[in-house]
């Protein structure tokens, strides 16, 4: 199918992407981090569907919008959040901060303007509707071993936060 | 019109990660530090996916396995967190100094 209004949608969700970051590192409440991220992560699925990665846009939204971030929500509600807003909200490292931002902001443009032409109009056609069957084969192939190993990395952090969380043990 | 390219995604997954490492730089909430780290994981993400468009699927099989790690990163980290908060009633990552001497 042939995309439509591909230029509007692209900054449209990319500036609800960017914004959003910026609202996540800058708002007092840690709540309203927490839906700005959802915001932020919601933008990138769209982001994934117009770059024909819609199962992968699928999990985002499953995954990550609908389940670490409820994580997230009820760790916030279970600390107390009255006397953290009360508090200064950003530390002393304000300057290493700038410093590393200007400095990854210029290593990135100057990668990305010395090395335009590596990516620049070589994409090759993905196909839309067996996008999921073909990542399902490429995950039970290839990277059956990663996969094993992955499903042994999430066992041991369900393990690790029982732990952790756990009054005593 | 300026047709969209590989290019103008890793711009944005750049700019996403930046806001990720000043978060995690400059903020004392652990939460919105561990928020942080998020962006910079959907950043990397957003690269793979990028690039899955010129090389084939493999990128869309790495981001996914990114998403588990992640997945796997805040259940622990919010873990810890709780941990944390539970003997020191505080959830600012300067007063975290216990190694500290």
């Amino acid at each position: 199918m042939q995309p439509v209004a591909t230029t509007f949608f692209f900054y449209f969700l990319a500036l609800v992407t960017v914004i959003s970051g910026v609202l996540v590192i800058t708002r007092r409440n840690p709540v309203h981090s927490a839906l700005a991220l959802i915001l932020a992560l919601l933008g990138q699925a769209g982001l994934y569907l117009m770059l024909y990665a819609p199962f992968v846009a699928g999990v985002q939204i499953i995954l990550y919008a609908g389940g670490i971030m409820v994580l997230f929500l009820f760790v916030i509600m279970l600390v107390s959040i009255e006397r953290a807003q009360k508090e200064e909200q950003f530390n002393n490292m304000w300057v290493v901060g700038v410093l590393a931002a200007l400095v990854l902001g210029g290593l990135f443009t100057g990668v990305y303007v010395k090395g335009r032409d590596l990516f620049a109009g070589r994409e090759i056609a993905l196909p839309e509707q067996s996008n999921t069957q073909q990542i399902a084969v490429l995950l039970y192939g290839n990277y059956m071993f990663a996969f094993e190993i992955a499903s042994l990395l999430l066992l041991v952090a369900i393990i690790g936060a029982v732990v952790m969380a756990k009054k005593r043990i | 019109m300026v047709p969209i390219t590989t290019l103008h995604y890793l711009v944005v997954a750049a700019a996403l990660f930046v806001l990720g490492v000043i978060g995690v730089l400059t903020r004392r909430n652990v939460v919105i530090v561990l928020m942080s780290i998020e962006l910079i994981l959907n950043a990397v993400n957003l690269n793979l996916v990028a690039f899955s468009r010129l090389y084939g699927l493999h990128g869309q099989i790495f981001a996914i396995f990114v998403i588990t790690d992640a997945a796997a990163e805040a259940a622990v980290g919010l873990g810890i967190l709780i941990a944390f908060f539970r003997n020191k009633e505080t959830v600012n990552v300067d007063e975290v100094d216990l190694l500290k001497w």
